[in-house]
């Protein structure tokens, strides 16, 4: 069982990415499948927990109303470089809604998980030859930011109004 | 200028220790030299032939004094003493070392000057009329809007990896200083009734495959800059080709979709983001843009009677001080204050290069005579954009001493190029020495202000750097089997009449193109209707068709070639 980081803390993973292979799950087992075979065997898929894992292509919002139940949403970063499944990430946590677990995957290395954090992932499964203390650390590279992302940070513009309640988090209007 | 406060200065800190040690990790072998290329990228900091060539941000053109001290000491300190200005109104450091660039960048830093996004495919610096503020013809100061978008793109989390770079451009005078069109987005600020509103263009873009930017929008309100930039690069993420390089810019995608569908998913994100909480969030109050504001207002300005003065006679002993005035200095919408041209183009200076003394000097000339600020300009020469009539002589002398004075500002020997193939990796020719001897060619004053305005651009590859695609005559060069050659377009223009360079023939030799160039500017002094003709004019009156038969012609560009053959 591989570890991974989830809400800021290294953990045994307790999902198996289930990825190239036609074998069945017993009901003790958590899968996340590719969304193909999501669609077609989630009704009789047996798993103890069902999650899936999208193409970085997919219109996330075209796609929810069927994916909303799912406990895990995991992105695909098919090189650290792409991306893409940043704003699947944002569209999933702010203009959708999604309150599960969003597990980003692939080529997941301690120099992207900055960015990561601050898109609304709070599920990182890096790269194996990454340190995940490192990674754990990259969280808080930088500690300020200008814009809002999925994170909770308020925008500087806001926080720059007068009578704003300052960098607390909170989203004033 | 915009003044840090204490989240910009602590987020510039952070970043710089991000890349501090990213930097150590890599030079200890931790980091493989891919992934680093990546991030180092994003700091500016690109390979080039001899050495790592570090870009550093000028946000939207504007330098106070202490950043031009600072450029100063930074060559001094860190590089050879020189710098180089770029068609984007950056500055490019040619032989930084790499483990010294963290440090570099802390003491820019102090300076309010940084490399965040200076190069990679992320939004890159903006860029922005040069005359802002000082215009005649300005409808809204673009400066403000200009900080508010850099905020809020800088460290972008969801646009930080874009499929290709991204660059915004803009304006808000009537006529476009700034070739907004060439930008991945153009922005225009301007009134309608009594509202501001901005209109967008986008999909242009330089290198391969030149584009003007197409309007999408004619007046998103003022409240929704960041919001429809959001969109533009939302759709970019989504959608812009990450399979092929060389067609992963968002005119691509414009191109393959068609502007009607291209537009459609502009528009239906903009009004999916306005309906949601995000557009909450990213809408500006106009308190927002108001504070923005209060950094650029207006400086001090004397009364027209205290800092004006009487320009129309020089003394007839100071012919070149006459044509400065004539060449370099430009009106200014107060009364009593001129803009004047520094000339980074003085003969057998590389196009754009700054010494440390001249940084120097700069500095002090601008907080003598202009309010401590300095503008970089599109064409690669600076602009002291508020300078009293009557301190017009001193400055002249001053810039003269320092070789800033070059009264050829718009003219034949105001050429614009890249490093090229002297510093440049990527680049397939050279462009300084072919810049030298066009330059040698139309060295007289007389010659010069006899053909009048001219854009001249040069590039040393197809990424067209120098904007070759948008002068009145382009050059671009190319390789053909490790020779360098030089293809020539004509009919370019970054301005209001933008438009791309149509290409003449085969492409000239090493040594056929200064010939080359000065053909096609005798063609024109030849068959201009009177002297108020300008090349532009003419070409687009003739068309290629004369320029061509000139420029390949039977006399001696045909006759080496034959000697060569």
């Amino acid at each position: 069982m591989s570890r991974i980081l989830r809400h800021r803390a290294i953990v045994e993973d307790d999902w198996t990415l289930a990825v190239d292979t036609s074998a069945t799950p017993s009901s003790a087992d958590r899968w996340i499948v590719p969304l193909a075979r999501w669609r077609a065997e989630r009704d009789t898929l047996h798993a103890g927990a069902l999650g899936v894992l999208l193409p970085n292509t997919e219109d996330v919002e075209a796609l929810y109303p069927q994916i909303e139940a799912s406990p895990v949403i995991a992105l695909q970063f098919p090189i650290f470089t792409d991306g893409r499944a940043l704003t699947q990430a944002v569209l999933l946590r702010n203009r959708l809604g999604y309150r599960g677990e969003l597990r980003a995957v692939g080529d997941v290395v301690r120099d992207l998980v900055f960015w990561l954090g601050r898109c609304g992932f709070d599920a990182l499964l890096p790269r194996p030859d990454q340190d995940l203390q490192a990674c754990r650390q990259a969280l808080d590279e930088i500690r300020l930011a200008y814009q809002p992302g999925a994170d909770g940070q308020t925008p500087i513009w806001v926080r720059r109004r007068t009578g704003a309640p300052g960098a607390t988090g909170s989203h004033t209007r | 200028m915009y003044r840090y406060d204490q989240t910009d200065r602590e987020l510039l800190r952070q970043r710089t220790e991000q890349f501090r040690d990213q930097t150590r990790r890599y030079l200890a072998g931790e980091l493989p030299e891919d992934d680093f290329r990546q991030l180092r990228l994003r700091n500016g900091l690109y390979q080039q032939r001899h050495a790592p060539m570090l870009r550093i941000s000028v946000p939207y053109g504007l330098l106070g004094s202490a950043q031009l001290r600072a450029m100063a000491h930074v060559v001094r300190t860190y590089d050879k003493g020189y710098a180089h200005f770029t068609t984007r109104q950056n500055i490019q450091l040619n032989w930084p070392r790499l483990e010294q660039v963290p440090d570099l960048l802390a003491e820019l830093a102090e300076v309010q000057l940084h490399s965040i996004q200076a190069c990679g495919n992320d939004t890159r610096n903006i860029t922005c009329d040069y005359l802002a503020g000082v215009a005649e013809d300005e409808q809204v100061d673009p400066r403000p809007y200009c900080e508010l978008l850099r905020q809020f793109v800088a460290l972008h989390p969801e646009f930080y990896w874009l499929p290709r770079k991204f660059k915004f451009g803009f304006s808000g005078a009537t006529n476009d200083r700034a070739a907004t069109r060439t930008n991945d987005a153009a922005v225009h600020v301007l009134r309608r009734g009594g509202a501001i509103g901005y209109r967008f263009f986008v999909g242009g873009g330089l290198g391969r495959l030149p584009m003007l930017g197409q309007e999408m929008n004619g007046f998103v309100p003022e409240s929704d800059l960041l919001i429809y930039a959001c969109a533009i690069l939302r759709t970019f993420n989504r959608f812009g080709r990450r399979d092929n390089i060389h067609k992963a810019r968002i005119k691509i995608v414009l191109r393959e979709w068609g502007i009607e569908r291209f537009r459609a998913a502009i528009e239906t994100e903009y009004a999916k983001i306005l309906a949601s909480d995000e557009g909450e969030q990213l809408r500006l109050w106009p308190e927002d843009i108001a504070r923005m504001a209060a950094h650029f207002s207006a400086p001090p300005y004397r009364p027209a009677h205290e800092a004006g003065a009487d320009l129309e006679q020089p003394a007839a002993h100071e012919a070149r001080f006459a044509a400065w005035l004539k060449r370099n200095v430009r009106a200014h919408k107060m009364p009593g204050y001129r803009v004047v041209f520094v000339s980074l183009k003085a003969p057998e200076q590389a196009p754009g290069d700054c010494t440390a003394e001249q940084f120097e000097a700069l500095a002090a000339l601008a907080d003598a005579y202009s309010f401590g600020e300095l503008r970089a300009t599109y064409d690669q020469n600076l602009v002291l954009p508020d300078v009293a009539e009557r301190d017009l002589h001193a400055l002249w002398m001053r810039l003269e001493e320092a070789r800033l004075a070059t009264p050829n500002i718009g003219l034949t020997t105001d050429i614009v190029a890249c490093p090229g193939l002297d510093f440049c990796g990527l680049a397939n020719a050279g462009t300084i020495g072919v810049t030298h001897e066009i330059y040698r060619r139309f060295d007289s004053l007389e010659a010069q202000y006899d053909i009048g305005p001219i854009r001249i651009t040069m590039s040393g590859c197809m990424n067209g750097c120098g904007h070759h695609s948008v002068g009145h005559i382009g050059i671009l060069g190319v390789d053909k089997h490790g020779e360098e050659w030089y293809q020539v377009t004509l009919g370019g223009s970054p301005g209001n009449d933008a438009a791309i360079g149509e290409r003449v023939g085969r492409a000239l030799a090493r040594s056929e193109i200064a010939e080359g160039i000065e053909r096609l500017i005798h063609t024109y002094l030849e068959l201009r209707s009177d002297e108020e003709e300008t090349f532009l004019e003419c070409y687009r009156r003739l068309g290629l068709a004369p320029f061509k038969a000139r420029l390949y012609g039977t006399d001696t560009v045909a006759d080496s070639e034959a000697e060569a053959a």
